[in-house]
């Protein structure tokens, strides 16, 4: 299937600016009916482009890293966890985080739409809704792995999360060798969105720029 | 229902490809549908499952070739005509004929922004104790409704194993089509690769639903 946003890009030139207009006409009634603020509209959209993203879950999971208590309080009740860290902003039920081994390797994916977690995350890439990711994953992960540049031994047994309810899942990924004694930002800066999903690993410290 | 959105498991929609460098918005307009979805969630105007069954309910080929936000539009002007929020001619007008009878008291407000983007929760008081343990075998029901579901086809009438009990959770199936939230238990249930995909299947895969009790049957 062609990419649906390039389908967009290339194909229909005229349709951003249809769509613009299209959905301006929906915030127009939804604002004269009463039901939304369109103050309020551009602060979800600045939240999500300034506050709420990746740096937040690397931060949880640099604190992982190099807090045994933290990570076991992590993995047995990740909201409780993620509250009493702190330092994200709020993160609601139900979140699991999920733990990377030497023998296991997850991956999360929302077979049926694009359920991600939001409030951790940020909004999910195009890749993680679209039609390839969503159809493949269960089916043939290590595949969707080689595509995003990951091959994980043959016996590391692979588990798919498929996001079907109202639980959302973090990836724990494994902390990168050679990070002995490194401060909890620095190993922070090694997180990548991708290894929290698990389509990805971590940033080794031989390949930071 | 069984809509082309159910996808696990099917072939030929070609490789990921991830962009580098991703903007969260790829246009303005992509940003105000989903700030739309927000504010009319918290407003009370629909719930998630309404909003996901009239995504569902879109043409396969108009959702398979719709970017995101383009079919997330077109779910949000679906709700606003079904739930008589808005007329045709008001949305072919771009303006509102008529305004609310009341003021709309939990129109979201900006100082409350920041918590209607923190998850609400889903989990609800049991009505009875649940009918599956840690270890159970369960099977799947073969099941096709017509309507809302959150049971993905590829697992229907396979075997798994509980994993994890996640408490009362509001019940999709139900809560999509204004039946009311009829709670009901939700569990983990994991799949070996083979059962699901058959004995050509990656031998190290396991596979997850998070599944609904009236999914389930003893195995």
């Amino acid at each position: 299937m062609v990419e649906e946003n390039q389908a967009e890009h290339h194909h229909h030139g005229s349709e951003l600016s249809e769509m613009t207009l299209r959905v301006r006409a929906l915030e127009t009634i939804l604002t004269e009916k009463g039901y939304v603020d369109p103050a309020v509209l551009d602060r979800i959209v600045e939240t999500y482009e300034t506050k709420i993203g990746p740096r937040n879950g690397a931060r949880i999971v640099a604190r992982a890293w190099v807090d045994p208590d933290f990570k076991r309080a992590l993995l047995a009740e990740a909201t409780k966890a993620v509250a009493t860290f702190g330092q994200v902003g709020p993160v609601g039920d139900h979140l699991i985080a999920v733990e990377n081994t030497p023998r296991l390797h997850n991956m999360v994916v929302c077979t049926l739409c694009s359920c991600y977690p939001t409030d951790l995350l940020g909004l999910p890439p195009v890749w993680y809704k679209s039609a390839p990711y969503r159809s493949r994953s269960v089916k043939d992960p290590r595949g969707v792995l080689a595509e995003f540049g990951v091959h994980l031994p043959a016996a590391t047994e692979i588990r798919v999360w498929d996001s079907t309810a109202e639980t959302r899942f973090l990836v724990l990924p494994m902390r990168p060798a050679g990070t002995d004694g490194w401060a909890e930002e620095k190993l922070a800066g090694l997180v990548t969105r991708d290894s929290m999903i698990g389509t990805g690993l971590p940033t080794r410290p031989g390949e930071l720029p | 229902m069984n809509g082309v959105h159910d996808m696990g498991g099917m072939d030929g929609f070609g490789k990921v490809e991830p962009e580098a460098n991703e903007p969260v918005f790829h246009a303005p307009w992509e940003g105000r549908v989903m700030a739309l979805m927000r504010a009319m969630g918290a407003a009370g105007a629909w719930n998630l499952d309404m909003f996901r069954d009239a995504r569902e309910h879109q043409p396969a080929a108009y959702y398979l070739m719709s970017s995101y936000y383009k079919s997330w539009a077109k779910s949000i002007e679906t709700l606003m005509l079904g739930r008589g929020i808005a007329s045709g001619d008001e949305i072919e007008a771009g303006h509102a004929r008529t305004g609310l009878a009341a003021a709309n008291d939990k129109m979201l407000e900006p100082a409350g922004v920041r918590s209607a983007l923190k998850r609400g929760t889903y989990a609800r008081p049991a009505r009875a104790s649940a009918r599956f343990a840690i270890g159970s075998r369960v099977s799947v029901k073969n099941m096709h409704p017509a309507t809302h579901t959150r049971l993905p086809r590829y697992a229907r009438g396979h075997i798994g194993t509980v994993e994890g009990i996640h408490g009362c959770h509001v019940f999709p199936d139900s809560s999509a089509r204004g039946l009311g939230e009829d709670p009901q238990w939700l569990y983990t249930v994991v799949f070996d690769g083979r059962e699901l995909w058959g004995a050509d299947a990656d031998p190290t895969l396991r596979v997850s639903i998070e599944a609904f009790e009236p999914y389930l049957e003893s195995a």
